[in-house]
């Protein structure tokens, strides 16, 4: 993947490896904090980015708590609300931990927080797989520009964007390297 | 993606990997307590039987109702189909009635490609077995029920049948079936064998990509996946072949027989069997025997083609899952 | 244009020199040079190919029964477009044309038409069945005096029925023309079984099943000294077979369809009904036989076999749909494309192939004559430098069931003249 073409030659980055581990860090934190030790907590990365960086919050959950945290992804391709507006998309994969979600905490893991909608999806998607005593939302970057009324329970960083900027994350499972980019839409 | 399904030998390979690949995914909504998605909601789909085939046709509407589809059924056997306007009448009237995609079981071989490209109808046209042509949907559950003995259920994302070496045995001549599986096969490179009495053999075989035996018990040790093939008993009136005995003796799959195949290797059916005929009861019944996975399959199989064609706007490719601009 | 004299101008005589040719009343007056054009219309042809009126053995013209899809009025207009004097119209009609009451009415209509001579057609056997004969001998005596007889649409496959008429008809000086389709070997045929119906799963029609029965017929005709016709012949082999009953003295005749000479299986991979004919569409090799042998004589006659059909009997699933191709439009471009610009055979060879052998196979009075004094002025003058794409809208016949839709055809009709009124006038209908 070209970065520099995909993404106009004003590509910079906003956030490096150190600060990407750094704030997974802090979130572990905040989640083990909030859930008063994260005994019930399951993580559910949304594909691609998101599933990674869920297997990333589990380990330093792990090594926090000293115990063993299930992950999983969900796929919300089938509940997005733009399906007709794109020809058809290839779906990710949707793999729920062994003991399910209900009665569990749900932290739903995201690369980026923008209109809000794959969250909505998620939601959706999630309401049909069980019944979680709660559901938070975990992203490693709010652009903001929200469109329905969702938040984050944990924000690696906040991104002030303007709309004809673009974010990126990279992540070395899927990209060789851990970065988020914040660059101008490409002229096309 | 293409817009219609009319034959399996439409589709690429990586269209095909497309497709086993999706059903996977679509697989594991079986599992879930809740077995329906969202993905189609406010579509209506007409199935638009012009045969009889409940196996097939359930099989389309629980796809169809996973997906949260809109289904009209539409049996329209025999009759007027004979006068030849009743296809077109029937299109038109879909048409006008707002049908936004026609699953089609016809009896007359090309009937659904006729229906895609006449201009009688602007849906997507999805053929659900017509004639002695195509079965598409068919070969491809075939295709992923042996990707999943063959090559693994996770171990084959992203896979073909490279390799693989399938035998078809039975009524080729009027088998819809068998004529898909060859496309498919052939285009997922996995090597088929063909094996008949000679006159279930349609001439002009040479030319599809396959081999041809008349020697059943030659070729089982050489085949992953035995693949039988329905023999209906009228065939024996029109001298195909003599007696139903003869037949069994020298096409049927029995214990015996099944015990010449490597251990890996599978029996498959596409049903409804004729238990007695070209397949026994032990052999039916055994572990290695996969039709009631197939008839599992089939859902997930419709689902992925359903939501490939009818997913994403008339595009005609697919896109990476998720884009920047729809977080 | 009244009956009085034409003088066509500068045509090139059966492609040959150019000559003058004047039409007196309903007869050739003069054929040169320089003729006198005084009191004439003239038309200037301008080096155009003038040929004798074409007859065309195998019409179906649908009347009495099919008139949603043909008249003997649309059928002849269709001919007289086609640049035909005279069509054979075949006897499946409804009711069938298998006693001379109906003969009579189908002969009757073409003499009201006015723009083609009709010759009726009678049944071999009672309603096309081939279990009884025909009254024969009433239809050859009655008005419409029939020569021909076919159960064209069905064989007569029955050996000692197609004996006994090969025979029959001897007393009368009748021909017999067998429709060569072994029916048990085509039950459910919808398309010529090879390559191509293995892919598609359509029902074969295996070239044996028309090659059996000619060489049957053609030993019985010599058994019983016969002459025996062969229509609509399609296959390589069949063209092999005849070849060798020709070599042996035996008395057979072969017709072939412009169809048969251009198109092959290959176009049925489209599902379109316009291409399900009977006998189906061949392979390439048979195509280059069959024009091979018509060249050399081997088939005799080109004959089109128009099968009209209404719209909505194509416009179907290939299963349901009807059988045929309207030709009588089309048939001179496509022997001009086929056998012309191939080399295969010239015009004088046209002349023969589409109207002498036709007309003196099916006796046809004052018909398939030489372009010279005295003979009966039925004559069509052909631009063979004519290119235009064929528009189904533009057919006189009433239907328009052509394979030939959108294709580029060469040669164009430009005028028909039958006993010396035109019935063609710059390619538009008098």
């Amino acid at each position: 993947m070209d970065t520099q073409q995909q993404y106009g030659d004003d590509a910079r980055p906003v956030l490096e490896g150190p600060d990407i581990a750094r704030v997974l860090t802090r979130i572990a934190h905040e989640i083990v904090e909030r859930a008063k030790g994260a005994d019930d907590v399951v993580l559910l990365g949304i594909p691609t980015r998101g599933v990674f960086l869920a297997r990333r919050l589990a380990e330093k959950l792990e090594s926090i708590t000293g115990t063993k945290i299930p992950v999983g992804s969900l796929d919300i391709t089938m509940y997005r609300d733009d399906l007709r507006m794109k020809p058809a998309r290839a779906i990710g994969r949707t793999e729920i931990p062994g003991d399910g979600i209900d009665g569990r905490l749900v932290v739903l893991v995201d690369d980026v927080l923008f209109s809000g909608r794959t969250i909505r999806a998620a939601l959706d998607a999630l309401g049909d797989i069980g019944r979680p005593r709660a559901v938070q939302l975990a992203v490693l970057v709010d652009r903001g520009h929200r469109e329905l009324p969702i938040r984050a329970d944990y924000v690696g960083k906040n991104l002030p964007t303007s709309l004809r900027e673009t974010v990126k994350v990279q992540l070395a499972e899927e990209d060789g390297r851990d970065t988020v980019l914040l660059g101008s839409k490409p002229a096309s | 993606m293409m817009r219609h399904l009319i034959s399996a030998a439409d589709l690429t390979r990586d269209d095909a990997v497309q497709i086993l690949d999706t059903a996977e995914e679509m697989a594991r909504v079986a599992d879930r307590p809740i077995k329906k998605l969202p993905t189609l909601r406010g579509r209506t789909i007409c199935n638009l039987f012009f045969e009889d085939s409940t196996r097939t046709r359930i099989s389309f509407e629980a796809a169809e109702k996973r997906l949260s589809a809109d289904v009209i059924n539409f049996a329209a056997k025999g009759s007027s189909v004979s006068k030849g306007e009743s296809l077109k009448d029937t299109a038109q009237t879909l048409e006008a009635m707002g049908v936004d995609a026609v699953v089609i079981r016809h009896s007359a071989s090309g009937a659904p490609y006729r229906l895609a490209t006449s201009g009688w109808i602007d849906a997507p046209v999805i053929n659900a077995g017509d004639g002695t042509h195509q079965h598409p949907t068919q070969a491809l559950l075939d295709a992923f029920t042996m990707r999943r003995r063959l090559v693994g259920r996770d171990a084959g994302l992203g896979q073909d049948l490279a390799g693989k070496r399938i035998t078809l045995v039975g009524d080729v001549l009027h088998s819809r079936v068998a004529r898909s599986n060859v496309d498919l096969l052939h285009t997922l490179g996995a090597e088929v064998t063909l094996v008949a009495p000679p006159t279930l053999v349609p001439v002009g075989v040479e030319t599809w990509p396959c081999d041809v035996s008349y020697d059943l018990d030659g070729v089982l040790p050489k085949s992953d996946a035995v693949m039988m093939l329905r023999v209906q008993r009228e065939r024996m009136n029109a001298a195909f072949f003599p007696t139903e005995r003869e037949y069994s003796r020298r096409y049927g799959l029995d214990g015996e027989r099944m015990a010449k195949m490597p251990e890996h290797a599978i029996v498959m059916h596409p049903g409804p069997m004729v238990r007695g005929m070209e397949i026994t009861a032990e052999v039916a019944d055994s572990d290695r025997c996969t039709v009631v996975e197939q008839v599992a399959n089939g859902v997930s199989i419709r689902m992925a083609v359903l939501y490939l064609l009818l997913g994403g706007n008339d595009s005609d490719s697919a896109t990476p899952a998720r884009t920047e601009e729809s977080k | 244009m009244t009956m009085s004299k034409t003088l066509i101008r500068g045509a090139k005589v059966l492609g040959g020199d150019v000559q003058d040719v004047l039409i007196d009343g309903g007869t050739i007056a003069e054929v040169g040079t320089g003729l006198s054009a005084e009191g004439a219309t003239v038309i200037e042809a301008d080096g155009q190919i003038l040929l004798p009126g074409l007859v065309d053995l195998h019409t179906h013209l649908r009347e009495p029964g099919r008139e949603d899809s043909e008249t003997v009025l649309t059928g002849t207009r269709a001919a007289a477009s086609g640049g035909y004097t005279a069509v054979f119209a075949m006897a499946n009609t409804h009711p069938v044309a298998d006693t001379a009451g109906v003969v009579e009415q189908v002969y009757r209509l073409g003499k009201e038409s006015g723009y083609c001579d009709v010759q009726p057609i009678g049944a071999v056997t009672v309603g096309l069945e081939g279990k009884k004969l025909a009254e024969l001998g009433a239809m050859h005596d009655s008005a419409a005096g029939v020569t021909v007889f076919s159960d064209d649409g069905k064989c007569v496959d029955d050996a000692v029925i197609m004996r006994r008429a090969l025979e029959y008809v001897k007393a009368f000086g009748g021909v017999v023309a067998q429709h060569a389709q072994e029916p048990r070997l085509t039950e459910g045929a919808q398309m010529n079984e090879g390559v191509v119906s293995a892919e598609l799963g359509l029902g074969g029609w295996p070239a044996v099943a028309e090659e059996s029965i000619i060489a049957r017929d053609v030993l019985l005709a010599e058994h019983v000294g016969s002459r025996v016709h062969i229509c609509h012949l399609s296959t390589a082999g069949s063209v092999e077979i005849v070849r060798w009953a020709k070599s042996r003295g035996i008395d057979v005749t072969a017709e072939v369809t412009p169809h048969h000479l251009l198109l092959t299986d290959e176009l049925v991979r489209s599902y379109n009904p316009v291409y399900k004919v009977n006998p189906p569409l061949r392979t390439e090799k048979d195509v280059l036989a069959l024009r091979e042998a018509l060249a050399d004589g081997t088939i005799d006659i080109v004959a089109t076999d128009h099968a009209p059909h209404p719209h909505e009997d194509k416009d179907c699933e290939w299963a349901a749909a009807a059988m045929g191709m309207v030709g009588l439009e089309t048939a001179l471009s496509v022997v001009q494309r086929t056998m012309v610009e191939t080399g295969l055979l010239d015009w004088a060879g046209v002349a023969d192939r589409m109207s002498f052998a036709p007309a003196r196979i099916g006796r046809a009075q004052g018909h398939g004559r030489p372009v010279s004094a005295g003979e009966p002025a039925n004559l069509t003058l052909v631009d063979p430098a004519y290119r235009g794409v064929v528009d189904p809208a533009d057919f006189a016949s009433r239907s328009r069931n052509t394979p030939y839709e959108g294709r580029e055809l060469p040669g164009r009709v430009t005028h028909t003249f039958l006993r010396g009124r035109a019935t063609v006038v710059d390619g538009k209908l008098a």
